[in-house]
């Protein structure tokens, strides 16, 4: 193995290795190669294999797309994009035209004006699936964690709710739809309503499914305090809420946010198969809408959608993983 | 005697004075009634604003949504002062759920569907209709398999192609074949209360093929009771992929499902409904009653936006439909590819590849008064649904022409109407005379079978089928 020295490096040589964790005598060059590398030549391989097959496979509309095509379809969705936006502004111009013309005619009188509505464009689309992700995931944690906390620490509770638990928990997305639709139908009557239907049924059906990772871990990591620490409050005769605050959630931190983080990975899952049925304007309507196009681009630009989602749920557990990082005290996890 | 004369030409011109003021003010009187039909001095203010104006509508991926995206795209709701989302739907039943439970505001529905949700047939909700979409637009494909079986036995024509409008008694050859096989024939439909689930009936049945009864009385909506052809429902856009998959033999729905199925080299079309009912009510605009109620306005303003894109796709005998085609293409309306919308929409239609027949017209959306709601058209699928057992029970003549009255409304058609010719965006001439128009077409031919329909005795109709409940007859 080298010994390289660090005088011998040029400065910003000298800078990455600050930056970096220590290589144990390697040099900096030859340990990014080894991170980059791998998966680089993994993705490049894939991507291959990927043309190669896909010109093989005969579909009834077509060939099964290769990466050049569905990179112009995702160039094609970002046109749309700025197509829309300048139909927006075309939109715009014209009814300060009619208003001008309105209030020419009727002077004195208010005019109504009427809003801009074309259809979701893609990233419109990306940002409602997270929207509602976001809030079916919090909701889910909202009921989860309490619930995890309180069987984490009275065992006839764990074992009353543990059977129900277990049933629950395998149930797909697509089997709570129906039954999550007619309830928010019958419940949700309001002549004005804030939130439309099909994003509090696509939320709901993803707080129902997601909620059991937390749920399960949450209590676990209760369970699993050291029970020394109990006695300590059980001394000090600490009242709950301040056992809860000071000491049950403190010590099994590390559990809830591995729940939260599993949560949040089947939430995002869950979310696509929802809006698909539930009609929910975002990514998972988008692939069943493409899908009901039929036509020569529709398999491309589905493949796009997959790896949008593939991508922004990468960027979820990230986040997540980042907050578990905080949130175990230096431990490391994976 | 020049004051004689002055005091004669003073009174003289006092009277013509009088004359000319009456005149004038009679004419004033007899213009602005003429330019507000309801004595009020300005057009616009006769219907009144819309009281909602921001509105979603929903849709499904066929080429007859063609007049929600016009209106939308040309501007004509714009100038209503409304503000439209349009939205695809996933399929027929969640449309209607959602016009129902307030989500979406009116939706392009199928002509039956009102009907059916009025009376009880799935859903039950009171839906109206004050504008009828469009005309035909539906074929009747089946799979590779059942053309080679079929070809086999229809006469050919001297350049080796077959005869088209081919007559349903050739397949029932094929079912036979079927049959002896012990296998099923199966066919897909979009509804159970849609055209297509009705023409592909009365087809098969005027070839002698039983295509099942319903028994909703005893629980079974599955109208297969004795049939000799199994029909089932499918969503539109996933016709032909089931028909790839082999769950089903033919199936019958709208553009573009079946030139893509020829597209695909999946399946062979082999008749257009035009040639199973000359000039058919296909899709309506639906909205729910209490929705109507509450917002008389607001669905005034919208039908008269959709009867100006009605106008624009039929106009100059279909010199927009071109424009109309790469419109709807957009991923956002139909997205499938234009080469396989552009047939059907522009007059013609793809038979075996490479086999085009004229079909002038496929789609009419304007023409032969095809934007007004006739109450016959209404009792003409009521009589359907009785026939094959969706309504369990014999009605006097009087229930259907209620029920018909009840739903399809050409009053609001007629307000809607008179409006626009008021604003001069369309002439009289291009509606029918309100003021003798009763609602029902008189007696209709042009069915594949050589039936008359006459709208006013659907009894008497229903008792003249061959195959079809007749009179208090049940299923079993």
């Amino acid at each position: 193995m080298n010994m390289t020295t660090q005088t011998a490096l040029p400065g910003w040589q000298r800078l990455m290795t600050l930056v970096l964790p220590r290589t144990g005598g390697e040099s900096v060059f030859r340990m990014l190669f080894r991170g980059i590398a791998p998966p680089l030549l993994g993705i490049m391989v894939f991507l291959g294999l990927w043309q190669i097959g896909a010109s093989h496979v005969h579909t009834s509309l077509g060939t099964l797309p290769g990466p050049a095509a569905v990179l112009k379809q995702a160039g094609n969705l970002y046109q749309e994009y700025r197509d829309d936006k300048a139909r927006e502004a075309a939109f715009k111009a014209r009814q300060k035209l009619r208003k001008a013309d309105f209030l020419a005619q009727h002077p004195g009188q208010e005019y109504d004006a009427i809003r801009y509505t074309g259809q979701p464009t893609y990233l419109d689309q990306i940002f409602t699936s997270l929207y509602t992700v976001f809030v079916g995931f919090m909701l889910g944690t909202i009921i989860a964690v309490p619930l995890g906390i309180v069987c984490g620490l009275n065992k006839t509770i764990q074992a009353a709710l543990n059977p129900l638990i277990q049933i629950f928990k395998p149930v797909s997305p697509l089997a709570w739809l129906p039954i999550v639709t007619l309830v928010v139908s019958a419940l949700y009557v309001s002549p004005d309503p804030m939130f439309a239907k099909s994003f509090l049924i696509s939320a709901l059906t993803v707080t129902l499914c997601s909620m059991w990772p937390t749920l399960v871990n949450t209590a676990l990591g209760v369970a699993s305090i050291d029970k020394d620490l109990l006695n300590v409050a059980k001394v000090l005769r600490l009242s709950t809420r301040t056992k809860i605050m000071k000491i049950v959630i403190p010590s099994s931190l590390k559990l809830i946010f591995t729940g939260m983080r599993l949560s949040l990975g089947v939430a995002w899952m869950v979310l696509i198969a929802a809006e698909m049925l539930a009609q929910n304007p975002g990514l998972g309507k988008f692939v069943w809408d493409e899908f009901q196009n039929g036509s020569s681009q529709s398999l491309s630009r589905i493949m796009v959608a997959v790896f949008t989602i593939g991508f922004v749920g990468f960027l979820l557990d990230r986040i997540m993983h980042t907050l578990q990082q905080m949130a175990s005290f230096g431990q490391r996890t994976e | 005697m020049k004051r004689a004369n002055i005091k004669a030409l003073v009174g003289f011109n006092t009277a013509r004075r009088r004359i000319f003021k009456v005149t004038a003010i009679a004419a004033c009187i007899l213009a602005l009634s003429g330019a507000a039909p309801f004595g009020m001095l300005d057009a616009q203010a006769a219907v009144g604003k819309a009281e909602k104006t921001s509105l979603k509508f929903g849709f499904i991926k066929l080429t007859d949504m063609a007049p929600l995206a016009v209106a939308y795209e040309k501007g004509y709701f714009e100038d209503e002062g409304l503000s439209v989302t349009l939205e695809a739907q996933a399929n027929w039943k969640v449309l209607l759920d959602r016009v129902v439970d307030g989500e979406l505001d009116g939706a392009h529905m199928l002509a039956g569907q009102p009907i059916g949700a009025t009376i009880g047939i799935g859903t039950k909700a009171d839906i109206i209709t004050p504008f009828s979409m469009d005309l035909n637009g539906n074929a009747i494909t089946v799979s590779n398999a059942v053309w080679a079986d079929l070809k086999k036995r229809l006469p050919m024509m001297k350049d080796g192609r077959p005869v088209h409008p081919i007559e349903p008694k050739y397949l029932k050859y094929v079912v036979d074949d079927y049959k002896k096989q012990g296998r099923a024939f199966k066919m897909g439909m979009v509804f159970p209360v849609s055209n297509h689930n009705y023409e592909l009936r009365y087809w098969l049945a005027a070839g002698g093929m039983n295509p099942g009864y319903y028994d909703p009385a005893n629980g079974d909506t599955s109208g297969t009771i004795k049939a000799d052809v199994q029909l089932s429902v499918t969503p539109p856009p996933q016709m032909p992929s089931t028909m790839e998959a082999g769950t089903i033999d033919g199936y019958c729905v709208g553009e573009p499902w079946n030139q893509q199925a020829v597209f695909m080299g999946i399946g062979v079309p082999v008749t257009t409904d035009y040639d199973i009912q000359k000039n058919n009510p296909e899709k309506v605009f639906g909205v729910s009653k209490k929705w109507a109620d509450k917002y008389p306005n607001t669905l005034i303003h919208v039908v008269k936006a959709l009867i100006r894109a009605g106008y624009w796709l039929d106009e100059q005998n279909n010199k927009n439909r071109l424009a109309a085609v790469k419109m709807i293409s957009s991923p956002d309306y139909v997205g499938a590819d234009e080469k396989v919308l552009a047939n059907s929409m522009t007059g013609t239609f793809e038979y075996e590849k490479g086999d085009k027949r004229p079909a002038p017209d496929y789609n009419v959306f304007f023409r032969y008064n095809a934007t007004y709601p006739y109450y016959s058209d209404a009792v003409w699928f009521l009589t359907q649904m009785r026939r094959w057992g969706q309504i369990p029970v014999a009605k006097p003549d009087s229930w259907y022409i209620k029920i018909a009255k009840e739903v399809y409304r050409p009053d609001i058609y007629a307000i809607a109407a008179k409006e626009l010719i008021a604003e001069g965006k369309m002439k009289a001439s291009d509606f029918p005379d309100f003021a003798t128009e009763t609602g029902f077409k008189g007696r209709q031919g042009g069915f594949v079978d050589g039936i008359v329909f006459d709208g006013r005795k659907p009894n008497a109709y229903i008792d003249k089928f061959k195959i079809g409940l007749k009179g208090n007859e049940k299923p079993r």
